[in-house]
C-alpha cells in the first residue's frame, strides 16, 4: 500500500465504486427498459481495468471487448456520455450508435468497445505497433475475455508482437466462463499466460481480485514494456458476478461459487487495506459511495432527458 | 506518353505515395525481401527500408487487424494480400472492424487503410484460388471498391486509395499485370466513383470492370465487323459506382449488357441491371443482359474452366441478342 500511496488510493476506490454504481445503474435501467440490446457488466472485476490504466499516460492507448463501460469510464469519459450512449442517445460518446458494447473515446485513446470475440486484439497491436512507428514512448493494453484467448487472432497477434518487438500488453481478463462455458472446458489450457512462452515474450499471473496485486504487478509490466519495446501476457484471474450479459442468469454456477468469489471483492478488500492504513474510515467510505450513486443517479437522469438521434444521424459517418 | 506495364504503374503510384507521406506503409506475405509475389512492389523495400515495407506472416486476419489498429491511430497502410482468396480469413476484421469503425464510433475513428491484390480467375488455379469478391465487399457500408483494368485507371485509382480516409478494397488481377498501357510522367489522381468510356458506339452498352474490359473491347471491334457500334462503359470503382455515367449511356444505346467475372446470383452484374431497370425503364429496348461465370466453382481443367468463365463470344453473343439478332 505504501508504494501506492492515499491519494492515488483514493483515487482508485473511487474508480472501483464509480464503474460497480454505475453497472449496477445499468442493470436497473435494463430492467427498465431504458437500456436495450445486449448489455456485459463488469461488477467484480473492478481492480483489473483500475489497476492497469491506472500507469497509463495520455500517449498510451487501450482497446476491450463488448465489456466495455469500465475501461470508458477510468479512461475519463463522464457517466454521462457513458450512459447517455447506453440509452442510445445523441449525446452519448459515440452519438448513440453503438450502444452498450462500443464505447470508445478518441481524445483518450480508447480504441473502444468491439464485438466480436478476439477481433479487437489485433487491433490493439495495431495500436502499439502505430505508437512505435511513429518514435512514441507509449503501450497499448489489450483486454479480451479468456473466451477470446483461443481464437485465431491471439495466436496471429502474439506472434506479430513478438516478431516485430511491438510494445502491446495483452490482457486476458479471465473470469472463469466463456459466456455458459466454464474455462476449463472450452480451454486445453486455462493458464493463459502459458502461451506467452511459445511466442517468446514474458507471461505474467495476475490475482485480478486484489487491487494492490494488480496496480503493483502492472506498474512493473507496463514499465518493462516500455523500456524494453516488448510484448507480455498477462493473465488475469477474475471473476464477474452477473452472468455473461443481463439475460444470462448464470444458472451454469452454483450460489456457493459467486458467493466464495464475493468474498474476495475487490472493493471491499482493497477499502479494508486502505482503513488499515488509516487513509480511510467508514464515515469517508460512505460519503465516497453516496458521491458514486448521486453521479450515476444524474448520469442516468441526464440520459433519459437527453434527444434522440436526429434522422440525418442515420446516414452520417458512414463514410469519412 | 510512356508505355508502362500495369504492375509498375501500381509500384509508381506506391513509391510516390511513400515519398509523399511518411505515414504510409506496406505490409503483407513477401512484398519485400521477394519483391512481391506478383512483384507490385519490386525495389521498394530498398528505396525506403524494413520500417516501412514489411514481410509478415501468413496471418491474414493478425497483419490486417494491425494495419485497421495502426490506421486509427493516424498511419496510412498498405496491406497486400497475395491474392484477395486470403482475405476471407480476415473477413472479420475488414467488416467488423474497418467497414464499421467510423460510423459506430460516431466519426471519431476513420480507418485510411488500403488493401490490395490480385482477385479472380488466373489460369487453372482452381477453386479456392479463384474468388470474385467485388459483390462480397462492396454489399457492406463503409468500405469502397476498386477494380481497374488499365495501367493508367491502375495508378491514378490507388493514389486517390491511398489518400482516401475510408477503407479501399483494391482489386487487381493477376492477368492483367503484365498489359503494357500510357502512363504520364506527371502526377495524376483518378477521382474515386468516376466510370469511364472506354469505347464511345451508339447501338448497345457494355458495362465491364477490370479483366472483361478487355474482353468488352474485343468484342465491341468484333460488333463493329457486324455493323454494331458498342459503347464500353468502365465503371473503375464498383463502390461508390457511377451508375450516372452508365445510365447515360443506356439513354443513348437503350440497351446493356453487363460483363463480369463472377457468378450471376446477387453478383455485381445483378446490381447494375436492378438500377437500370429503375432509372431507364422506359428508354430499354430490351432487358439488362448479364453475362458472368457459371453457378458453379471454378474448375481446373482447361476445357471446363473455360466454359465457366465469361469471354469475348459470351459478350459477342449478349450484346447482338440485346439487339434481336
Amino acid at each position: 500500500m505504501k508504494n501506492i500511496g492515499k491519494e492515488k488510493a483514493l483515487q482508485m476506490l473511487e474508480q472501483m465504486i464509480r464503474v460497480r454504481r454505475f453497472e449496477e445503474g445499468c442493470l436497473k435501467s435494463y430492467q427498465q427498459k431504458f437500456i436495450t440490446g445486449f448489455c456485459h457488466t463488469y461488477i467484480g472485476q473492478e481492480a483489473v481495468a483500475v489497476g492497469a490504466m491506472a500507469h497509463l499516460t495520455p500517449t498510451d492507448a487501450y482497446i476491450t471487448s463488448y465489456r466495455c463501460h469500465a475501461q470508458g469510464l477510468i479512461g475519463g469519459l463522464t457517466s454521462r456520455e457513458v450512459m447517455a450512449e447506453m440509452f442510445g442517445k445523441i449525446t452519448g460518446c459515440v452519438r448513440g450508435k453503438g450502444g452498450s458494447m462500443h464505447v470508445f473515446s478518441k481524445k483518450n485513446n480508447y480504441l473502444g468497445g468491439h464485438g466480436i470475440v478476439g477481433g479487437q486484439i489485433p487491433i490493439g497491436l495495431g495500436a502499439a505497433f502505430a505508437l512505435k512507428y511513429e518514435e512514441k514512448e507509449g503501450v497499448a493494453l489489450t483486454f479480451f475475455g479468456d473466451g477470446a484467448s483461443m481464437q485465431g487472432t491471439f495466436h496471429e497477434s502474439l506472434n506479430l508482437a513478438s516478431l516485430w518487438d511491438v510494445p502491446v500488453i495483452f490482457i486476458c481478463e479471465n473470469n472463469q466462463y466463456g459466456m455458459g462455458t466454464a474455462n476449463d472446458r472450452a480451454l486445453a489450457n486455462p493458464q493463459v499466460s502459458d502461451f506467452a512462452a511459445a511466442y517468446k515474450m514474458k507471461g505474467y499471473e495476475v490475482d485480478g481480485m486484489n487491487l494492490e496485486s494488480s496496480y503493483k504487478a502492472f506498474g512493473e509490466i507496463i514499465a518493462d514494456c516500455k523500456k524494453n519495446s516488448r510484448p507480455a501476457l498477462v493473465n488475469v484471474t477474475t471473476y464477474r458476478y452477473q452472468g455473461h450479459s443481463v439475460s444470462d442468469a448464470g444458472l451454469y454456477r452454483t450460489k456457493d461459487e459467486v458467493k466464495c468469489w464475493k468474498e474476495k471483492d475487490p472493493i471491499n478488500s482493497f477499502y479494508k487495506s486502505m482503513e488499515e492504513q488509516g487513509w480511510i474510515d467508514e464515515e469517508g467510505y460512505k460519503a465516497l459511495d453516496k458521491e458514486m450513486k448521486a453521479e450515476v443517479k444524474d448520469a442516468l437522469e441526464f440520459a433519459k432527458e437527453s434527444p434522440w438521434p436526429p434522422m440525418d444521424e442515420l446516414t452520417n459517418h458512414v463514410y469519412a | 506518353m510512356p508505355i508502362t506495364e500495369f504492375r509498375q504503374a501500381l509500384n509508381q503510384a506506391l513509391e510516390e505515395e511513400m515519398i509523399r507521406d511518411e505515414k504510409v506503409y506496406i505490409m503483407g506475405e513477401e512484398v519485400a525481401e521477394y519483391n512481391g509475389a506478383y512483384k507490385v512492389t519490386k525495389g521498394l523495400l530498398d528505396k525506403f527500408g524494413e520500417k516501412r515495407v514489411r514481410d509478415t506472416p501468413i496471418t491474414e486476419a493478425g497483419f490486417t487487424g494491425l494495419g485497421i489498429g495502426s490506421a486509427m491511430m493516424g498511419l496510412r497502410p498498405v496491406v497486400e494480400y497475395m491474392s484477395w482468396n486470403f482475405s476471407l480469413v480476415a473477413i472479420d476484421q475488414i467488416i467488423s472492424n474497418a467497414a464499421k469503425m467510423y460510423y459506430m464510433t460516431g466519426g471519431q475513428f476513420s480507418v485510411p487503410i488500403v488493401m490490395r491484390g490480385a482477385s479472380g480467375a488466373a489460369a487453372q488455379v482452381s477453386c479456392q484460388h479463384s474468388h470474385n469478391l467485388e459483390s462480397f465487399y462492396a454489399h457492406i457500408p463503409g468500405l469502397i471498391v476498386m477494380a481497374p483494368s488499365t495501367p493508367y485507371d491502375a495508378k491514378g485509382l490507388l493514389k486517390a486509395a491511398i489518400r482516401n480516409d475510408n477503407p479501399v478494397i483494391f482489386l487487381e488481377n493477376e492477368m492483367l499485370y503484365g498489359d503494357m498501357g500510357e502512363v504520364p510522367e506527371e502526377e495524376y489522381l483518378i477521382e474515386i466513383g468516376k466510370g469511364d468510356i472506354k469505347r464511345e458506339g451508339t447501338d448497345v452498352t457494355i458495362c465491364a470492370h477490370l479483366r472483361q474490359v478487355g474482353f468488352a473491347l474485343e468484342a465491341a471491334e468484333i460488333l463493329a465487323k457486324e455493323g454494331i457500334s458498342a459503347e464500353v462503359v468502365d465503371p473503375r470503382t464498383i463502390k461508390p459506382l457511377d451508375i450516372d455515367l452508365i445510365a447515360d449511356s443506356v439513354r443513348k444505346t437503350k440497351r446493356l449488357v453487363v460483363a463480369e467475372e463472377g457468378h450471376k446470383f446477387c453478383g455485381f452484374g445483378s446490381e447494375v441491371s436492378a438500377l437500370i431497370h429503375e432509372m431507364c425503364f422506359d428508354d430499354l429496348d430490351h432487358p439488362v443482359i448479364r453475362v458472368s461465370q457459371g453457378e458453379n466453382p471454378l474448375p481446373y481443367a482447361k476445357n471446363i474452366e473455360a466454359a465457366s468463365l465469361p469471354d469475348v463470344q459470351d459478350i459477342v453473343a449478349a450484346a447482338k441478342k440485346s439487339l434481336y439478332k
